[in-house]
């Protein structure tokens, strides 16, 4: 215990702060790309899901096929095999590049189901009245289903947010510079590992629990508005 | 000739088969009430000639032009013709009241949103809910988000109007209100299929009266006929049913 | 385009890939029920208890939701030999997962309890069912039937959550996946292999949950979503 105490000044250094500074930039960074081309590709693949036509069906079973896949392999194992698949293709050996197009993959599998589900969730009476007064389908999304359903999509996406800053932990296997390779790089210099995972286990928590909170917040205020 | 002629009409949801060989015409500004116990298909009905409901057999006529189906134009068409009111309102909830009556005719019909405006107001006026535009309907009752439905069905200006339950959720006042603007639109040239279980109501305002159960039109007679002297053992029983319920 | 993928090598490690699968299976299923153990402590606590100890489990419950499990598990491995308690990676993988399981499943679970309607209580007493009766017939049925897909879900993650075990050296699926790789260097191979057999073991609990959840509660789970 003594020791560790002794530890801490020369642990937060102003090198190892701007470091870990920097860290939490790209674990940041990573969540929000993520988040945001999963929101709105997701959404597309949404939409284009719960389409009728015919000539959409080849489109709509390799959504299905796609979000499927992507929800039953571990994220960890998604990251390898576009890490290797990287490096046969030779496109880049950017590595925060590859994380980043993994993150975005596996978002948006998720996040179109999310999108997915919310349409889902509202009544079939609505998408009557829209028909019977010839809305056309992107019509009807715009003006009467999205308006109601991102109730039902914000609060389960906000949950997934929160997931996703945990889950980016993983692209440190593949030598990402995010907040869990730096506190292994900062473990291998020798600090206490209690001090180096102790502190980005504090510094994951500052970038999640705020988004838990109004998370929470706005289900509970979407909840008590219904009715 | 007849506005509507629906010939052998079959239609299904998955197996079960909710019109069987449907018969039916209907002239311009003919009002025709449909009856029949819960389940019967009047709402099926109603929602087959919006397209909502694809028949798999039979044909249907429009103003003598026969409707493709899988048509999306020819939907879009029918759909002009004709407006529904739910039996569940089917409000939009996002919008309020007077949204729910405008956004069909600027947004679809691309008319001119002043006057469309005036219109709404003028029909919101006329159903007793001036006060409740800036309303969203879960803050309305039933009978006023009915009415409601009414104003906005009735603001796309259409040849033909169906409706469902029309006074199932409406107090007795509002029913002779409701009766009286029917009227006035049927002498307009409106032409009007009903589903509604309120005796004197279908007395006084069809001019013909359709009687269904499980899926199959049973008997069509004039008001006075199918409750005092039925054709069909059925009908007999059906009307006595709600004869005694009264 | 050097590379050619060339699946023969690999496919022969398929019955050693297969019983890391098993080895997979068996972490998600202990810390599944170890956390639903836990989490009905902390549930329990959380319903009924003081506003201290619902201070804790809440505390408990945002901790453990808001930072990464894999740092958690980092954590238990690396940082408690300084307090002279050395675990096994397989024992700081499961304890990591139960702890981690733990604070979700509480969640859930007292989820559950809060939808128990107070009308079907009051109805089941107008019926003049006995305590053992309304607990038999009304709340159990209905709690499982709340509970069910939710259970299911946080199960399906749990399993592919498993793969983390693989960093610390654990020869489940992932981690016989990453000797492979070292022995061949089929990587692509060898991960869309891993990747296929993870799909294969969810779907096949999807199925069987489905099924289960179907026939013992009543409850609709999706096989394809
Ligand atoms: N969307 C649907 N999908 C499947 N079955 C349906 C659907 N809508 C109605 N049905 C079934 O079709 C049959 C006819 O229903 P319909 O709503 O047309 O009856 P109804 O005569 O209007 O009855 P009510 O007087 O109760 O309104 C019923 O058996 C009903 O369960
Ligand atoms: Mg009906």
């Amino acid at each position: 215990m003594e020791r560790l105490i002794e530890e801490i000044p020369n642990f937060f250094t102003i090198w190892n702060v701007i470091f870990l500074a920097k860290a939490m930039g790209v674990t940041f960074l990573l969540t929000a790309i993520g988040c945001l081309v999963g929101f709105s590709v997701g959404g597309l693949l949404a939409i284009f899901r719960k389409t009728k036509s015919i000539y959409l069906l080849p489109l709509r079973i390799f959504i299905v096929i796609y979000t499927e896949i992507f929800r039953r392999v571990p994220f960890l194992v998604s990251l390898l095999l576009f890490f290797y698949v990287f490096q046969i293709i030779k496109i880049s050996d950017d590595l925060f590049l590859i994380a980043t197009i993994t993150v975005c993959i596996i978002a948006t599998a998720y996040i179109g189901e999310i999108i997915r589900s919310g349409i889902e969730s509202i009544n079939q009476t609505q998408w009557d009245a829209a028909t019977a007064m010839n809305f056309t389908y992107y019509q009807t999304l715009r003006e009467v289903i999205f308006p109601q359903a991102w109730k039902v999509i914000l609060p389960p996406a906000f949950g997934f947010f929160i997931m996703f800053i945990k889950d980016t932990a993983l692209a440190s296997q593949i030598g990402v510079m995010e907040l869990t390779f730096a506190a292994k790089i900062l473990n291998n210099k020798g600090f206490s590992p209690l001090l180096s995972f102790g502190t980005i286990l504090i510094l994951y928590f500052i970038l999640s629990f705020p988004l838990d909170r109004f998370g929470k917040y706005m289900e509970r205020k979407l909840a008590s508005n219904k009715n | 000739m007849p506005q509507i002629k629906i010939k052998s009409i079959n239609a299904f949801y998955e197996k079960l088969h909710v019109l069987k060989n449907i018969e039916l015409n209907v002239s311009k500004g003919e009002i025709v009430s449909l009856i029949g116990p819960s389940g019967s298909g009047k709402s099926s009905l109603l929602k087959m000639l919006v397209g909502l409901l694809i028949p798999k057999s039979g044909k249907i006529y429009l103003n003598e032009n026969l409707v493709n189906f899988k048509n999306q134009s020819d939907l879009r068409t029918i759909r002009e013709q004709i407006a529904i009111v739910f039996q569940q309102y089917n409000l939009f909830q996002n919008m309020n009241v007077l949204k729910n009556v405008c956004i069909a005719p600027t947004k679809i019909q691309k008319r001119d949103p002043k006057e469309v405006n005036e219109q709404a107001l003028n029909l919101l006026e006329k159903v007793g809910l001036k006060d409740k535009l800036k309303s969203y309907p879960d803050e309305l009752s039933g009978g006023q988000q009915q009415r409601v439905a009414i104003a906005r069905a009735l603001c796309l200006n259409p040849q033909i109007l169906l409706l469902d339950e029309i006074t199932s959720a409406l107090d007795p006042e509002l029913v002779k209100e409701v009766l009286d603007s029917i009227r006035l639109l049927a002498s307009e040239g409106m032409t009007m299929l009903i589903v509604s279980h309120e005796m004197n109501f279908v007395k006084e305002v069809s001019s013909r009266v359709v009687f269904m159960d499980e899926g199959s039109i049973i008997e069509i007679n004039n008001p006075r006929n199918i409750f005092e002297k039925p054709k069909e053992k059925r009908t007999l029983d059906f009307v006595s049913k709600i004869l005694k319920e009264k | 385009m050097g590379y050619t993928l060339v699946y023969t090598q690999v496919l022969e490690f398929l019955p050693y890939l297969i019983k890391g699968a098993w080895i997979s299976l068996q972490i998600a299923i202990l810390a599944f029920f170890g956390g639903m153990f836990f989490g009905l402590i902390l549930a329990t606590v959380r319903t009924f208890g003081n506003n201290i100890s619902n201070k804790i489990v809440i505390c408990y419950v945002t901790f453990f939701t808001n930072t990464p499990q894999l740092v958690q598990i980092y954590f238990l491995f690396f940082a408690l030999p300084e307090f002279g308690i050395l675990l096994s990676p397989y024992i700081a993988v499961l304890l990591g997962m139960t702890l981690n399981a733990a604070a979700y499943l509480c969640e859930i679970q007292r989820a559950g309890f809060l939808s128990i309607r107070q009308n079907e209580l009051d109805a089941a007493k107008t019926l003049n069912f006995s305590l053992f009766q309304q607990v038999k017939y009304v709340i159990l049925p209905h709690i499982m039937r709340v509970l069910f897909p939710p259970l299911s879900n946080h199960y399906i993650i749990m399993t592919l959550g498993t793969s983390m075990a693989a960093i610390f050296g654990v020869e489940e699926l992932t981690g016989r996946a990453f000797n492979i790789n070292s022995e061949t260097f089929r990587s692509v191979e060898i991960f869309s292999i891993t990747a296929l057999i993870y799909i294969v073991i969810t779907f096949i609990a999807t199925f069987l949950l489905a099924i289960i959840g179907r026939y013992f509660f009543k409850a609709k789970i999706r096989i394809i979503q």
